[in-house]
């Protein structure tokens, strides 16, 4: 369709009125949009007015906005002592920052993605995690480790993986991977407030999506805590437990199996260490099924350890069948768009999952 | 970050801005990084390239390395513990010296005990500081209280001459509850907050780049101070230490990054670890201040180290410092470097270049030092060692709940639940574990 722009206007004016006159005063419809990009901007730009310490480090941060441009605006802000582009070396900026925690700064190590994190990965585990119980508490860390993680399009192998469970496998880490706005805006602030070191797993794909944020979300004072997970629909049928892109999977298929007269719930992790087990397990005592997913391999993924943990406690008790993991393929990403599809579990696997693990019941 | 984000990086400007803006945003940033050029003065002999300042040639040359001179080695006395140049002398008092000297030698003791101690099996590691002391103290003694240090490993010198007592070091190696570290690392790997030392962190070269964003935390806060960051010649191969010389360059940051080349990475010697002149070799290519230096001549580490800390704190500036030594030791407790070099080699250097005793031919000369005291110190340091090391012996280990203590500064529910596992498990059982030898 070709729009002048006068009917881009008159469209847009259209959609201005027919928002204010909005005859539902729900809390979603009526809440304020907001990308994600936009969330952990703002984010950024709060936590940083509120703590002269907090600083951010990366390639592209400044002038360029960030390669994503989650940091857009901030080093017109805040200038170069605060906002700073570094040579292109993650090995370099991770020991940087690290090195700035232990003398009392904040930094904010913004990764171009979690791809390229495995160069600096010794600062990470080996220094940022470890030096508060090494030091008997004497040095902290208080820095968080930011940037894209998980599968983007059309990128291969090497651009598309899910960290999740490597740095969630971490004693001393806090791991965090939320899905929507409100989640980054709330986890993100808390992750820089936070006094141990926090790895921040954002999703490219989820940058430019829109969600609603509440009046209490959009307030400076919006803090999500880490280590609780959230319902984010709740049902009485089967669990399904996912984090990041893959809680957008799990709505999906809980939307189509609806339809079918099956109510899922689904869990939105929000952070996968410490892990709410808790919330999971008061679940599953509730609806006696669960399904994982996520989009990360599943070889000792966040699926296994949910699983693992279920075994362990009192809700196995409760489960009518075994519970079944929904991930990645076990192998690296195929480039070929066609490939790439299957590689990534899609809404119907959930839904195929979700039949199988009901079914079993009826057999 | 890799070549897909840079060729996106420029696509995406093309996109989002179209051509002209992108015009434009090349020009401004052209501005950014180099003078505008004219085409007047394109045709002048220097470049203006935004990559490189340098002039233009018109014959081909291949420079080969080693087209410039190495760096000297800046010496202030020589191995009779004369001062070659008195203006070079830096005139420090009796008692600094003395305290350099007992220093030195107390390192020296405190290492015959600890590394007899480890063959015996009584602690499980340990690393000697032998023909190095003089780079310990000498950088040290030029430091301010509340410089910080990063160390590898091999630098008790440097917490020796900032107060680190005998029974904290003894307590450390034992791992015993006297220890600030609670026993959680290793032998040697020394911590102290209120001396400013950083925990030592085993993985080679870390401690680089580290030291390099807590310079970068000092120049923000304008405290006057610096950061040194000691590391061998075989851990100047490690990326972590380009990357640091980079970002010290880059970032303007006050940071010595002291050498100490001591001819071994373990069993790898210096001509197998680099090409080109060393280390200090390498502060022009990164656009560094350099000096190498005589590191048996504690007089010549004082001078170099203190002209450092002044450039770096004055100019907000890195400065490389590379010591030229020799490891006597082996290099620690799993090591023996007999299967790599001479005994007689290292009876050579032991016999010739050893820096206690330079400066002991320096304090003879002022009659400041004589073979009396010499007995009598020698003695005095031997028993004040055994003493210590008599006492961290005997001292409980801490408390085992320790072990849950520290991982996140609140400690999370479930090892709350395993402590408290735990606990119940020892009381029940009681009788199978030695719970006189801990803390309660």
């Amino acid at each position: 369709m070709v729009m002048t722009p006068s009917t881009k206007m008159f469209l847009r004016t259209a959609a201005n009125v027919l928002n204010r006159r909005a005859f539902s005063t729900s809390r979603v419809t009526c809440a304020q949009q907001m990308t994600v990009r936009d969330a952990l901007n703002q984010a950024l730009d709060e936590e940083m007015e509120r703590d002269e310490g907090v600083f951010i480090m990366g390639e592209e941060v400044a002038q360029y906005d960030g390669a994503y441009k989650v940091s857009r605006g901030l080093w017109k802000k805040y200038g170069d002592k605060r906002v700073i582009d570094t040579p292109i070396t993650e090995i370099g900026f991770a020991g940087i920052c690290t090195g700035a925690a232990f003398a009392g700064l904040k930094p904010v190590c913004e990764f171009m993605t979690f791809n390229f994190s495995m160069q600096a990965i010794d600062h990470i585990i080996n220094s940022a995690a470890k030096t508060y119980y090494m030091s008997a508490g004497r040095i902290s860390v208080p820095i968080v480790f930011r940037g894209p993680n998980g599968a983007a399009a059309g990128v291969g192998a090497q651009h598309s993986q899910c960290f999740g469970a490597w740095f969630a496998h971490c004693p001393g880490l806090k791991v965090i991977s939320p899905y929507n706005s409100e989640d980054c805006k709330g986890l993100l602030k808390a992750a820089i407030r936070d006094p141990d070191p926090v790895v921040f797993l954002e999703n490219e794909l989820l940058y430019g999506n829109q969600y609603p944020m509440s009046d209490e979300a959009l307030s400076k004072d919006f803090v999500l805590p880490i280590g609780k997970a959230k319902i984010e629909r709740p049902g009485n049928h089967i669990t399904l437990v996912a984090h990041s892109k893959a809680v957008e999977l799990a709505l999906e298929a809980a939307n189509e199996l609806a339809g079918q007269g099956i109510e899922c719930e689904v869990i939105n992790l929000r952070s996968l260490r410490p892990l709410d087990t808790q919330t999971i397990e008061q679940s599953v005592v509730k609806t006696n099924h669960l399904v994982t997913v996520e989009q990360g391999w599943p070889t000792c993924g966040i699926g296994s350890e949910i699983s693992a943990r279920i075994m362990e406690s009192e809700a196995f008790y409760h489960l009518d069948s075994p519970i079944v993991r929904v991930t990645g393929m076990d192998l690296p990403m195929p480039y070929t768009k066609s490939l790439e599809v299957y590689a990534l579990p899609r809404a119907e696997d959930v839904v195929t999952a979700v039949k199988k693990v009901l079914g079993a019941r009826s057999k | 970050m890799s070549l897909r984000h840079v060729c996106s990086a420029l696509s995406r400007k093309v996109r989002l801005s179209g051509p002209n803006c992108l015009r434009q945003n090349l020009i401004s940033q052209a501005r950014h990084y180099a003078h505008p050029a004219s085409k007047s003065q394109l045709e002048d002999e220097s470049a203006k390239f935004p990559g490189a300042k340098a002039n233009y040639t018109h014959s081909l040359e291949l420079v080969p390395p080693g087209s410039t001179d190495p760096f000297p080695v800046y010496r202030v006395m020589d191995l009779e513990g004369q001062v070659l140049n008195s203006s070079e002398d830096p005139k420090l008092n009796q008692d600094i010296v003395e305290k350099m000297y007992k220093d030195m030698t107390m390192l020296n003791t405190m290492d015959r005990i600890l590394y007899e101690s480890q063959r015996q099996g009584r602690i499980s590691f340990y690393m000697t500081s032998y023909g190095e002391e003089a780079t310990h103290i000498g950088s040290a003694a030029a430091l301010k209280p509340n410089d910080l240090v990063y160390g590898q490993y091999r630098e008790a010198g440097v917490l020796l001459w900032r107060g680190f007592t005998l029974d904290e070091f003894m307590n450390q190696c034992y791992g015993n509850s006297g220890d600030e570290g609670k026993g959680r690392q290793m032998p040697v790997h020394y911590g102290s907050r209120k001396l400013n030392f950083v925990t030592i962190s085993s993985p080679l070269s870390t401690q680089m780049p580290q030291a390099v964003g807590s310079a970068y935390a000092m120049k923000r806060s304008k405290s006057g101070n610096c950061v040194i960051v000691y590391f061998g010649d075989g851990a100047a191969s490690e990326g972590d230490a380009y990357v640091a010389f980079n970002f010290a360059a880059t970032l303007d940051c006050p940071v010595i990054f002291f050498c100490r080349n001591n001819g071994f990475a373990i069993s790898t010697p210096t001509h197998e670890q680099y090409r080109g002149d060393a280390v200090a070799g390498r502060g022009p290519a990164f656009g560094i201040t350099a000096i190498r230096v005589d590191g048996n001549d504690v007089f010549a580490v004082y001078n170099a180290t203190k002209a450092a800390a002044d450039l770096a704190v004055k100019h907000n500036k890195p400065v490389i410092v590379e010591a030229m030594t020799y490891r006597v030791g082996h290099h620690s407790t799993s090591d023996d470097s007999s299967a790599y070099r001479s005994i007689e080699e290292v009876n050579l250097w032991d016999s010739t270049d050893q820096p206690i005793t330079r400066l002991r031919k320096y304090m003879e000369r002022k009659g400041w030092w004589n073979d009396s005291q010499e007995k009598e110190w020698k003695e005095s340091t031997r028993k004040q060692v055994l003493k210590s090391f008599g006492e961290a012996e005997k001292r409980p280990k801490p408390s085992w709940k320790e072990m849950f203590n520290d991982v996140y500064k609140d400690v999370p529910s479930h090892l709350r639940e395993q402590m408290k596992e735990m606990e119940d498990h020892v009381q029940n059982h009681k009788e199978h574990y030695p719970l006189s030898s801990y803390k309660s």
